[in-house]
């Protein structure tokens, strides 16, 4: 239904516009205050019109901040945990969708409650396995007796063991199972007519054949809106990578923002703080920008 | 020597069937249509010929090969389908040499392929366009250039037609024959449509509920359909069909002021059995109300045709059509006689709906009590 009357598209616009004002007020106090020098900055109330030490701000971040460093390894972090949620998640809803085995119906259904299940919320638990990727396994062999029989066999005790404690594999493997991606590749894999997968069948593709000639092509659009919502929120992430990196040659540029934010009684500047937090914040701004058109395309999923 | 053999087939959804054991000899070369209402099983029983669907009993063989385990890909199967399947996402040229990439054909000789293919499907103009920027009859083309490409043994075709307008069915008709005459492989077509089936088919298979009622030329099952499901599904308008019973005159009674002698010598055993009498719309002719050897009709409604016209007549609540080439001089509520010539009228058991061969020249058959 579209209601069109003068008043009511007056009301809409209103409202839209106070929203757009919500959200872009931060943004634009960041900006202005990322121009202002030490004294500007901290005056009540702080001027809006922006002042002239932009470049000195950004270049004392960069440099106290050791944002070359970080924003590398934030673009690989992002990067490549985006782009595993896309391989993994296309992987395993080709699975859920396409073959039948036993227990499919409930492999979709844990893989959908780990949605009720943030990082966040089994932090601990991961952490451990994160500090001995080989621990469950190991765990295993203990209960079922294995390791008691290997010891007495041949006098070795079996101690698996593979930290990823300050590594990137560490930083990133933990990161890149997604229910939500799977849910996504689930949608549009339903979406993909029978026939294509029986005429791929008759021309005498494999499942792997199919796979990589049709299916990933034809998901594009999905594949691109996957990987820009999650390179944002890989970027954005701040509690895994501050827990699992202490040494600083992996720590990201997100939690490293933690650095420049004047401590209680040290020197307040904020300018240098906000210029920091403009230079970690363009990246995700620029992928989305450069991906929007896909990505719009992507979640709702025209089919011609 | 046969090219496809199929043997006691059946098809079961859990406890559902849905083919009930089919039997079936398909020659090389030939051209098979599968006709049938929806939901008869025919594309199931074509889709276990081409390996998309398990085979719950019985044998499927092609080429003398036992092919019920065997992967789509190893069948020598080629299939059009109703949607047509192509990939959205490659050229015309892509999709139809598709199959030779995957078989491995190197890239020359795939080209060449794809090309000779094109040409055959009139599609050299249009090698590197998507399918998304063709026509319904165009797609069609690409489709069967799929088909093509790979020289299979077998060419499947579920239902082609269906999704094209009218005008364009008839010339994909056309093409469809012209091209089996000149790859001259083994074709199964499966259609609801029985103009398509009587065109395409050396012959045709009539299948209803998941078994086959008929297997003959389209003539045979125009002229002689074997079951009264036959009878009715084939032809356009359908057969006309009246529920009575023989009298000890060989004589059908539909009621009292509606008779039909019937020729040659009725076998004993169907005296007072009840039996459908069908006659074809083009074999009644109307004449005017009361003529000797008439049934007595009103006309209900007359359907304009162009070339004739049907005229819809009722026999006391029960429809009954007449085809006619000529103007129809007759109108709406007119009280008319429907001549029927007994040389033209087919005979059903009331209870199987087999074909009843009474006619003289014809030796009796019994029926199944």
């Amino acid at each position: 239904m579209v209601e069109r009357t003068p008043i009511f598209n007056a009301i809409c616009q209103i409202v839209l516009f106070i929203g757009l004002l919500t959200v872009l007020l931060p943004f634009v106090i960041v900006i202005v205050a990322a121009t202002h020098d030490i004294r500007a900055v901290n005056t009540v109330p702080m001027s809006m019109v922006p002042g002239s030490e932009l470049f000195t701000n950004l270049h004392e971040a960069w440099v106290r901040a050791d944002l070359g460093r970080k924003l590398l390894n934030s673009f690989l972090f992002a990067g490549t945990v985006a782009a595993g949620k896309v391989l993994l998640s296309s992987m395993a809803a080709f699975a859920i969708v396409y073959f039948r085995f036993p227990g499919r119906m409930l492999m979709f259904w844990l893989i959908f409650i780990t949605l009720m299940l943030p990082l966040e919320v089994r932090i601990v638990p991961t952490y451990a396995v994160a500090a001995n990727a080989l621990a469950p396994f190991q765990a295993i062999l203990n209960i079922t007796g294995i390791t008691w029989l290997i010891q007495t066999v041949s006098g070795l005790q079996v101690k698996l063991e593979w930290g990823l404690l300050n590594s990137y594999t560490g930083l990133i493997l933990p990161l890149v199972a997604t229910a939500t991606g799977t849910f996504l590749y689930r949608q549009f894999y339903l979406t993909v007519p029978d026939e294509l997968a029986e005429a791929a069948k008759m021309d005498g593709s494999g499942p792997v054949r199919f796979f990589v000639d049709i299916l990933f092509p034809l998901s594009k659009p999905n594949m691109i809106a996957l990987f820009t919502i999650m390179f944002v929120w890989s970027w954005n992430q701040y509690l895994w990578p501050m827990l699992i990196t202490t040494d600083p040659n992996f720590g990201i540029a997100v939690t490293q923002l933690k650095h420049l934010i004047p401590s209680e009684f040290g020197l307040p500047d904020w300018n240098v703080a906000m210029a920091g937090t403009l230079i970690i914040m363009a990246p995700p701004l620029i992928v989305v920008i450069l991906m929007q058109r896909w990505f719009v395309r992507g979640l709702i999923s025209t089919e011609k | 020597m046969s090219s496809i053999a199929i043997k006691g087939v059946k098809k079961a959804y859990a406890k559902n069937a849905v083919v009930h054991g089919v039997d079936l000899e398909i020659a090389t070369g030939e051209f098979i249509v599968i006709l049938g209402p929806s939901g008869c099983g025919k594309s199931t029983l074509l889709r276990m010929i081409a390996g998309l669907e398990d085979i719950s009993g019985g044998e499927i063989w092609i080429d003398g090969k036992l092919v019920n385990k065997m992967e789509p890909r190893a069948r020598g199967c080629a299939m059009v389908f109703q949607n047509y399947a192509l990939y959205p996402h490659m050229t015309v040229a892509e999709n139809i040499g598709y199959a030779l990439k995957v078989a491995g054909v190197p890239k020359a000789e795939r080209m060449k392929r794809v090309a000779a293919t094109a040409k055959v499907v009139g599609l050299e103009a249009f090698l590197d366009r998507r399918p998304a920027a063709l026509s319904g009859g165009q797609r069609q083309r690409v489709a069967m250039g799929r088909a093509i490409v790979r020289e299979p043994k077998v060419f499947l075709f579920d239902e082609p037609l269906s999704n094209l307008d009218a005008k364009l069915r008839v010339a994909m008709r056309a093409e469809i024959r012209r091209l089996h005459r000149r790859l001259g492989a083994t074709s199964v077509f499966v259609t609801h449509d029985q103009t398509e089936a009587m065109t395409l088919g050396d012959r045709l298979v009539v299948m209803n509920g998941g078994r086959i009622e008929q297997v003959g030329t389209p003539a045979e099952v125009y002229n002689r359909p074997a079951t009264r499901f036959v009878a009715n599904f084939v032809g356009s308008p359908s057969m006309n069909l009246m529920e009575g019973s023989i009298d000890r005159h060989g004589v059908f009674v539909y009621d009292e002021q509606r008779r039909i002698p019937l020729p040659g010598a009725i076998d004993a055993r169907l005296v007072g059995h009840k039996v459908t009498l069908g006659v074809r719309a083009e074999a009644a002719r109307l004449v005017a109300a009361g003529t000797p050897g008439s049934l007595p009709a009103t006309v209900d409604f007359i359907e304009e045709l162009g070339a004739g016209r049907v005229v819809h007549t009722d026999f006391d609540g029960l429809s009954f059509a007449v085809a006619l080439s000529d103007p129809a001089a007759f109108e709406t509520g007119d009280t008319v006689g429907v001549m029927i010539d007994p040389a033209d009228v087919h005979l059903f058991s009331a209870e199987s709906g087999a074909r009843i061969n009474a006619l003289a020249q014809l030796p009796p058959v019994p029926v199944a009590s």
